[in-house]
């Protein structure tokens, strides 16, 4: 830090801001002068579009919080009053909640990128924490302010995430009462978790994104090739393969912006339920605590979880676990995913495969959490919660290519794991649930064939590429 | 000259004092953080809600369920038919608990084949032993979504948790135990009182 008074090019207003305050100096490090690599491709967009959706549903909810009553009694009526009274607020409600969905569509695009390209190696492994805590406080955020228009669906869905903190073990009763503030999901429960969504959580999750920005720019962006751009730099010292974030990647931004803004508004104009997916049919209709509504899912952001949570029926607690560990998971990727190389590109075709079967999976799982339980998509769902947990021992395996022979190893271990798993669930006075385990089998021995043995048997399928030394494009 | 004018620095003395303050730091932090915290608790107006309520089951047909609410939670009453008293135990090889063995999801009187005083009136709390949802009342034998098994019960909507009509849960769902029958006992022979267990418990 400089000394008092300030040295400072700028003069006039700016110089006497700067004499005062870095202001200069926090442009130049997070702005003109941080140098960003210059292959990035459309994956990047979506970190700037989850900063663009979060401010979105800070004006708009602070503008729907001067019209909404956190009052059992009042809450539904007050959401339609904005509905229909309010000059102007349907519109400012719809842009809350196609904000909410829209907010989940750009982060699950952004954690994509991270993934394919390896954004988590290099030192950049608090930035992926510290984004994968966003995500957490995202998913509160949702979960409670789904909550606030206090129909049929945001009544079940907080029994049912309330309750599973009833799960633990000898706490769990005291833990949800403490919780709800009563026996039973009611008035204090909705008080409490406004406050959480209006005041607590937004100021968690603005603050976690200044953090995310500095950990990046200290690290510094990674791209498409997972080259280090800092390894290389000119004789100013600036790296070769960058250039500076403005004007270059805040122009270059706008044209992604107007594009979102047009499917954000489409989607508000035309179809702000989005077909009951963006809000659920079921939650037109007040929060009936004597009545379970026919059929009830989550939002669409949450089924993949939820159908982790279904899926696993040894006990509610080990239910509960399995849905927070399908998170935590997430979380340990930096230490699972050991390979030195960062991005998929030079990665070998299993890797690839591993990574685009684990976003199926996500998709699938997301699916069958809106659908009803059919024993058919039962055993789906207990598969796919297998691949889902199965791909981090696999990416974990696939750490070291140079020994293809441990790949075996690894096959024979986890489809052993599989297959004990299913002698333990088979039950053969149950027919019919006994029938989908005896075929959907294929699916977890199926993905670990194609991810480890695969390349054991195809050389060309284990081969990894060289990274360039620059980046390419 | 006295301690404080000299320049060498008591380590010691600095630690300690370092770490009283941060222990004052740490009760302070406790105590300032126990109003809120207890502040979550259950308030006086939402423990005084608990009171027994009456049914008065007369006029509840054979195979009917009645809801009634007892402590913000849904209460069914049912009057069984002889058909499904008759099928009950049939479902006993895939049911989780056919016996009623786990004491806690059952007064004592209601630890029997029908898991009710009467054999034709179940009472249970409505609310699935998994997460908490309401289960759907599906009395009819063998329809499409359940199975040609189905002889009657509830399936939650939920999870798909499925129990039977004396609130048995079937095994392979994510409920783990039965429903529960809450305290209750017949005033007359008409009249629930849902809550209390009455003298002859």
């Amino acid at each position: 830090m400089a000394a008092y008074p300030r040295t400072t090019e700028a003069t006039g207003v700016l110089g006497w801001i700067d004499e005062r305050f870095p202001l200069l100096e926090t442009w130049k490090a997070h702005m003109s002068e941080y140098y960003a690599p210059k292959n990035f491709n459309v994956w990047y967009y979506f970190g700037v579009l989850a900063m663009l959706v979060l401010v979105i549903q800070i004006v708009s909810g602070i503008f729907l919080t001067m019209h909404y009553k956190p009052d059992a009694e009042l809450a539904f009526a007050s959401v339609e009053y904005i509905m229909r009274d309010v000059p102007g607020g349907w519109f400012i409600r719809y842009m809350h909640s196609t904000g909410a969905s829209a907010f989940f569509i750009v982060v699950y695009f952004h954690m994509f990128r991270g993934i394919m390209y390896g954004s988590y190696k290099g030192k950049r492994e608090l930035v992926w924490l510290i984004g994968m805590a966003l995500y957490l406080a995202l998913m509160a955020e949702a979960f409670m302010g789904y909550m606030l228009p206090w129909g049929q669906m945001s009544f079940w869905g907080a029994q049912v995430i309330i309750n599973l903190f009833q799960t633990i073990p000898v706490v769990g009763d005291g833990l949800s009462i403490w919780i709800r503030g009563d026996f039973v999901i009611s008035d204090p429960t909705l008080n409490r978790l406004f406050a959480f969504h209006v005041a607590a959580v937004p100021l968690i999750l603005v603050a976690l994104v200044f953090v995310h920005i500095v950990a990046l720019h200290t690290v510094g962006s990674n791209n498409p090739d997972g080259v280090e751009i800092k390894a290389i730099k000119d004789d100013k010292g600036i790296p070769l393969d960058g250039i500076p974030f403005h004007p270059y990647y805040t122009v270059h931004d706008i044209p992604a912006i107007v594009v979102f803004l047009m499917a954000f508004f489409a989607i508000i104009f035309f179809a702000p339920e989005m077909g009951g997916y963006f809000l659920e049919h079921a939650n037109f209709e007040p929060a009936n605590p004597l009545k379970t509504p026919k059929h009830i899912a989550p939002v669409w952001y949450f089924t993949p979880f939820y159908t982790v949570l279904r899926a696993v029926t040894l006990s509610p607690f080990m239910g509960t676990l399995a849905m927070f560990g399908a998170i935590i998971m997430l979380f340990l990727l930096p230490w699972l995913d050991r390979n030195p190389i960062k991005s998929w590109r030079y990665r070998n075709t299993a890797h690839m495969l591993n990574l685009a079967i684990f976003a199926a999976v996500f998709m699938i799982l997301g699916y069958l959490g809106v659908k009803a339980v059919t024993p058919e998509y039962k055993e789906l769902g207990v598969r796919m919660t297998e691949i889902y947990f199965l791909f981090f021992a696999v990416i974990f395996a696939h750490s070291k290519s140079e020994n293809p022979g441990r790949y075996l190893i690894w096959f024979l271990v986890l489809a052993a794991a599989i297959i004990g798993i299913d002698f333990w669930r088979y039950n053969p006075d149950d027919a019919v649930s006994a029938g989908q385990i005896m075929w959907q089998w294929v699916w977890p021995i199926g993905y670990l064939a194609l991810t480890l043995l695969l390349p054991l048997f195809l050389r060309g399928c284990n081969a990894e590429k060289t990274v360039p030394e620059r980046v390419t494009s | 000259m006295s301690d404080s004018d000299s320049n060498t620095v008591n380590k010691g003395r600095r630690r300690m004092l370092i770490a009283a303050t941060s222990v004052v730091g740490a009760v302070g932090t406790a105590a300032f953080a126990t109003p809120l915290l207890i502040s979550w608790m259950p308030s006086e107006r939402a423990k005084a809600a608990g009171a027994p309520v009456e049914v008065n089951v007369s006029k509840v047909e054979p195979g009917q369920l009645l809801r009634v609410i007892w402590r913000g939670k849904p209460i069914w009453v049912v009057k069984r038919t002889d058909q499904m008293i008759a099928d009950l135990p049939k479902n006993s090889a895939l049911l989780v608990d056919p016996e009623s063995a786990v004491a806690t999801q059952q007064p004592d009187y209601a630890q029997n084949e029908g898991r009710a005083r009467k054999p034709d009136m179940l009472v249970l709390i409505g609310i699935c032993t998994h997460l908490g949802c309401s289960p759907t009342y599906r009395p009819e034998l063998a329809p499409a979504d359940l199975g040609a098994n189905w002889k009657g019960g509830w399936y939650c909507p939920c999870h798909g948790s499925r129990f039977d009509l004396a609130g048995r849960v079937f095994k392979n769902v994510p409920a783990p135990t039965n429903l529960v029958v809450p305290p209750h006992f017949y005033k007359s022979d008409d009249v629930i009182l849902i809550g209390e267990d009455g003298g002859a418990a």
